[in-house]
């Protein structure tokens, strides 16, 4: 069986066309979500109230938000350990995943997952998975299975630009374009792998190319234009979503916390961060472009500000009060009756 | 009431800090993400940045001073609408009890109402304190309850008669297994190299294309690690993979997803996402193949909660027990044997023939010594207990038949009546499920045994090739026959 590329791989060049405010703002919403959320796990980490690792979001928020505007309810969702913000996007309720990076007993794993492994079988959201790029060949088996049904769902399966080194990646982009599998693969190039830049660690650096030995169609987005990564992303995930088999989508973006909450970051210069800050926050551009489009006003923003906080803040309180799994679960959940 | 900064914990192992600087001075509008100063932790110099909006309402600790613990305010920001004088209420800047850990325990009158402060949670209980590791630790899956012991024998009652039955060839049993598993239901697919239209690399998948289809009868490309996550993920989704590796071996390129990602994400997943999978393929040594292709897994394997590993001798425990492992809703390892797929057994010509998962089975009834053995060297015990009779001593030859979970409560049984016990496997002895075995056993019934239990293995290298060297390599009759006199003489 032959693949021919249905597309070229490219980067993306085409203006951002107007975007329904409605839909920009439950956007930028899910953003705000995000950041908020984040901050406040940052937080509560500061307070030792979330251990080990904690891999923060802040900056990335338009990349699975732009994204996931586009899925479906039989849509599956699978991605790193940086996931927080997946699970939000994917619908997921902020309180329960609190609750699980403070490793309690109303998380989704019932704390037993903590923050690089949680699941919501409702949500399809396969996980948080601490593995760089194991994440890949299990969502190749999520489209497979979506396939194997007969169904119309694709699978959105989230890496980095580490993780895009792992020779699964490949193994699993084979199998993807040699079957026909609708599965989006999503390279979130945030400009490191921990300390590494994709320049010291990639011998190519336009990953949006990584499938074409595989005839696999891949498009380089801005991933900080919340409005460009739906508008570009659309018809690529509508041919994996009519059979036409994988695509690689290429979202550059940028973390602009350390790796995690005990790296300090020194790989890169205050003026990177900051610069990436200022000129390309997707909250911000969000935000001129709803002011802009006249259909809200800064009172109107500030609302939707104090409500995110509501909820961040109820979430955070839900992740205190609740109570530690209780000692019985210690054996449950090993294996399932038979 | 203004929002009290606490010094922030940015390690899992930082208890106090230092701030190197400040970055806003008192009456600086400060936003979320603002950086309010550089902390100098136990590792590295990092940024703390603010989670509110309002302005610095004061500062309570100065840069350059001592190193402070973890949790203790540092700056109070005045949130929109506030001025100057709500200060006033807010707390002084003392610190935590001088041993503030990570996980603090702040004191009520130091709570700087209402925001971000850290509530411990109830504490659980622990399970008991001084649990030995392992079976002997009541709450673990692993115990085995003394009635479990009783004097009736676990497995005294005869597995239940089918009407009819037929020799087989183990390979042909495999195959049956498979094909009533996919006929009964049609989220079983079969995926591996070489398994549909050249009928398996060891000929065990024979006819499957034929019947099921390219859908459900899948070759793969040489991508152990990719097919095998592949199918964790299809499992996770609700389809029940058999993934056939060609031999055991080459599952090393995948066992970070039979592990990582099948065995442990029941438990991370807080019982949500189970993976019913089954692993299945040849297992040891073969015959002249070399180091690289002829290593036994069943320690390996058997080593992990989340898994169960199944090895069996006969057809009809290949057919059963496969069944039952493409029923059970967890990951399988099911450990075949390339040098027995041609031997014949009878076995039952029922649809609903399935051996449950987890029981060994007598092969062979003895008063003198216990001998535990799977998969094909449950047939070398069976040759040595025969030469044992010759010399009056009457073996008890127990197939595991199942390593995880362990059918303990049938080897301390027969322990307990033999006082002997040799293990046989032709994996290393090193942590190998010999080293289990014995080890279960003094737990459980040290007071019965009258010499210590040994264990015959494969020899501790890698598999030689040279005719002579492999044959010296591998457990035979004569090993157990010795090692049999040996516990009995004592
Ligand atoms: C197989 C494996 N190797 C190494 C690690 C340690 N590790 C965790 S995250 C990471 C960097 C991954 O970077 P990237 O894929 O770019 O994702 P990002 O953290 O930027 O989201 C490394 C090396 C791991 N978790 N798994
Ligand atoms: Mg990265």
């Amino acid at each position: 069986m032959s693949v021919s590329p249905r597309k070229s791989t490219r980067r993306s060049t085409a203006k951002p066309a107007d975007v329904s405010t409605e839909s920009l703002l439950s956007q930028y919403r899910m953003m705000l979500l995000i950041r908020r959320f984040e901050e406040k796990a940052g937080q509560l980490y500061g307070m030792g109230l979330i251990g080990g690792f904690c891999h923060l979001y802040i900056g990335q928020e338009a990349v699975v938000t732009g994204l996931q505007s586009l899925a479906q309810d039989n849509d599956c969702i699978v991605t790193s350990y940086r996931d927080h913000g997946h699970m939000l996007a994917a619908g997921m309720d902020p309180k329960g995943v609190m609750a699980e990076l403070t490793g309690r007993s109303g998380g989704y794993s019932r704390g037993k997952g903590g923050s690089m492994h949680m699941f919501s079988r409702e949500k399809n959201f396969f996980g948080g998975h601490g593995i760089v790029g194991a994440q890949v060949p299990i969502g190749t088996g999520l489209a497979f299975a979506q396939r194997y049904r007969g169904e119309d769902g694709v699978t959105y399966c989230y890496l980095g630009d580490g993780a895009v080194n792992q020779g699964q990646v490949y193994e699993s982009f084979n199998m993807a374009a040699l079957w026909k599998l609708p599965v989006v693969y999503v390279i979130e190039n945030n400009k490191y792998g921990m300390g590494t830049s994709v320049e010291r660690s990639s011998a190519s650096v336009e990953l949006y190319k990584r499938g074409q030995a595989y005839g696999i169609p891949g498009m380089q987005i801005d991933g900080m234009d919340v409005v460009h990564v739906q508008q570009q992303a659309a018809p690529m995930v509508a041919d994996v979503r009519a059979g036409k088999g994988p695509c690689v989508l290429e979202l550059q973006t940028y973390r602009y916390r350390g790796h995690s909450m005990s790296d300090p970051a020194k790989y890169r210069s205050k003026e990177e961060v900051s610069r990436m800050r200022q000129e390309h926050d997707p909250i911000d551009n969000a935000k001129v472009l709803l002011l802009k489009s006249g259909a809200v006003d800064e009172a109107a923003l500030k609302e939707i500000d104090k409500e995110i906080k509501a909820i961040v803040g109820e979430a955070a309180d839900f992740a205190q009060a609740s109570a530690e799994p209780d000692a019985t679960e210690l054996f449950t959940d090993v294996l399932l009756e038979a | 009431m203004p929002i009290s900064v606490l010094l922030p914990a940015l390690s899992p192992t930082m208890t106090e800090g230092k701030i190197a600087r400040w970055l806003v001075k008192e009456g600086d509008e400060v936003a979320s993400g603002t950086v309010l100063a550089e902390i100098e932790t136990d590792k590295a110099t990092m940024e703390v940045e603010s989670v509110d909006d309002g302005t610095m309402g004061k500062i309570l600790v100065e840069a350059g001073g001592d190193p402070i613990p973890v949790n203790t305010p540092i700056a109070l920001i005045l949130a929109e609408g506030e001025d100057a004088s709500a200060l006033d209420a807010a707390p002084k800047a003392e610190a935590p009890k001088a041993e503030a850990k990570p996980e603090p325990e702040p004191k009520p009158e130091a709570k700087p109402e209402p925001k971000a402060e850290a509530k411990p949670a109830p504490r659980a209980e622990s399970v008991s304190a001084n649990v030995p590791v392992g079976a002997l630790d009541s709450n673990s899956p692993l115990h085995i309850t003394e009635s479990a012991f009783s004097t009736d024998d676990p497995v005294t009652e005869p597995e239940p008669a089918f009407a009819k039955s037929a020799p087989m060839t183990v390979r042909e049993a495999l195959r049956d297994a498979m094909a009533e598993e996919m006929r009964r239901d049609k989220d079983v697919f079969l995926m591996g190299e070489e398994v549909a239209q050249y009928n398996g690399a060891y000929k065990v998948s024979q006819g499957l294309l034929d019947e099921f289809g390219a859908q459900r009868v899948i070759d793969t490309p040489i991508t152990e690690m990719g097919f095998t996550g592949l199918g964790v993920g299809a499992a996770m989704s609700g389809l029940k993979p058999i993934i056939e590796f060609m031999t055991f071996n080459f599952s090393m390129q995948a066992i970070d997803h039979i592990i990582n990602s099948a065995a442990k994400t029941l438990y991370m997943s807080g019982g949500q996402l189970g993976t019913p999978i089954v692993f299945r393929g040849p297992n040891g040594a073969a015959s002249r193949v070399g180091a690289q292709h002829s290593q036994c897994y069943a320690s390996w394997y058997a080593h992990c909660p989340g898994l169960k590993v199944i090895a069996p001798y006969s057809a009809s425990d290949a057919k059963g027990l496969l069944k039952a492992a493409i029923r059970d809703p967890n990951p399988v390892i099911f450990l075949e044997n390339e040098l027995i797929y041609g031997q014949s057994f009878e076995v039952p010509e029922d649809e609903d023939y399935v051996v449950p998962i987890g029981k060994a089975a007598i092969k062979r009834r003895g008063a003198h010594v216990t001998l535990t053995a799977f998969s094909r060297m449950v047939g070398v015990a069976l040759h040595a207990a025969e030469e044992l009779a010759k010399e009056g001593i009457e073996a008890e030859v127990i197939d595991l038949r199942t390593i995880r979970p362990l059918d303990l409560p049938t080897i301390v049984h027969s322990v307990k009546k033999t006082n002997r016990l040799v293990s046989i496997e032709e994996g290393w002895p090193y942590a190998g499920i010999g080293s289990e075995i014995v080890s279960l056993v003094c737990e459980y019934a040290f007071d019965w045994l009258d010499a210590p239990p040994l264990r015959v293995t494969g020899k501790d290298i890698p598999l030689p090739y040279a005719v002579n060297l492999e044959k010296m390599s591998l457990p035979e009759v004569a090993d157990i026959v010795a090692a049999a006199k040996a516990v009995v003489a004592r």
